[in-house]
């Protein structure tokens, strides 16, 4: 067993299925996205408020931001713990990629809450 | 043809370097890797390399022909050769003691890990612990692994964490024991696996099956290993 308090979940394997269901949604969101943009070729800005104006849109956006986060930080925690071997600037860059994380979250709730 | 060979002593040499040699092989025949490497000891016996069975089958030779791991003693010219020429480098990942011969105690150490024994807490039977066809059969594709790490020197993930990631070799061995009817320690062994290093560091890039000398897959192992974490925690 080996330990670590950076992960996002301390389990490999709480770490492995977040990833999984994150991709998913991300994937979901991508779809809607797309599939919207194509149904709506000459969307004005109206239409796009509307849309963002919904509760449901609000909700699934923020779990694509939550989403994000969570996905963002599993990957980039591999990453820096493969390519980064020395602990004080791994720390670093991950206390750095945490806090942008939390400021890009808290930003985007502002936002979809802001249409 | 062109052998170049990585070489290094590292009590005389400041940097390792390569070494050209020119060789004919006598008749020109498609003798084996291992062969040329004697060819090349008689030409200068300073050459360090590890073997023993020359068959493939106790796992010293692996080394990194032409960019590829493999056992040099089941490995042909004519599957490696390319242009008329041999690059020889030792297995890439772990510190070299000389030439082509690497340190391997990084590899034994995880290994060791995941207890690589039978653990059986019931009282033994007279004879000895039976086995059915079926569970028996559970065990191929697992046991025939000879621990030579062409696998494991083949994965990014073991290069950049030798020390906690267990590694395509040691994770075949765990499956072999977690998949063993007669272990009773199938709790405590995934209990051990469960953290971010040790099993999950395998994104299943699959170099480890590419080069496989015995032609076993150990990602298709850590896939195995993986659903058994998952069905205990879900």
């Amino acid at each position: 067993m080996v330990t670590n308090v950076t992960s996002f979940g301390r389990s490999g394997l709480y770490d492995w299925m977040i990833q999984r269901v994150t991709a998913v949604v991300l994937l979901a969101y991508t779809l809607f996205i797309v599939g919207f943009l194509l149904l709506n070729p000459d969307v004005d800005f109206q239409q796009w408020q509307a849309l963002f104006a919904n509760t449901a849109m609000r909700i699934f956006t923020l779990l694509l931001v939550l989403s994000f986060a969570a996905h963002a930080w599993i990957g980039l925690w591999c990453v820096t713990t493969d390519y980064i071997p020395m602990t004080g600037l791994r720390f670093l860059v991950q206390a750095v990629t945490g806090l942008m994380t939390f400021v890009y979250v808290a930003w985007a709730i502002h936002i979809i809450w802001g249409v | 043809m062109l052998v170049s060979v990585y070489r290094y002593n590292p009590e005389a040499d400041d940097a390792p370097y390569m070494q050209d040699i020119h060789i004919d092989i006598p008749g020109g025949k498609d003798i084996m890797v291992l062969d040329l490497l004697q060819l090349l000891k008689d030409k200068d016996p300073s050459l360090g390399y590890r073997r023993s069975c020359r068959e493939g089958v106790c796992g010293s030779d692996g080394m990194n022909m032409n960019g590829k791991n493999g056992l040099a003693c089941i490995t042909p010219l004519s599957a490696v050769v390319k242009k008329d020429k041999l690059v020889l480098r030792p297995l890439p990942g772990l510190p070299v003691i000389r030439d082509l011969v690497i340190d391997m105690a990084q590899f034994y150490a995880q290994y060791e890990k995941i207890k690589p024994y039978l653990i059986n807490d019931q009282p033994a039977p007279a004879i000895e612990r039976l086995q059915s066809p079926e569970q028996r059969a559970e065990l191929d594709g697992l046991y025939e692994c000879i621990l030579c790490a062409c696998c494991s020197t083949a994965c990014p993930s073991f290069w950049w964490n030798p020390d906690k990631f267990i590694g395509p070799s040691g994770l075949l061995q765990a499956y072999r024991f977690l998949a063993d009817s007669r272990d009773t320690a199938q709790a405590e062994r995934l209990a051990d696996l469960d953290d971010p290093f040790s099993v999950f560091r395998c994104h299943g890039i699959m170099n480890c099956v590419s080069v496989c000398p015995k032609g076993l897959n150990p990602t298709k192992a850590i896939g195995k290993i993986r659903n058994m974490l998952l069905q205990r925690a879900t």
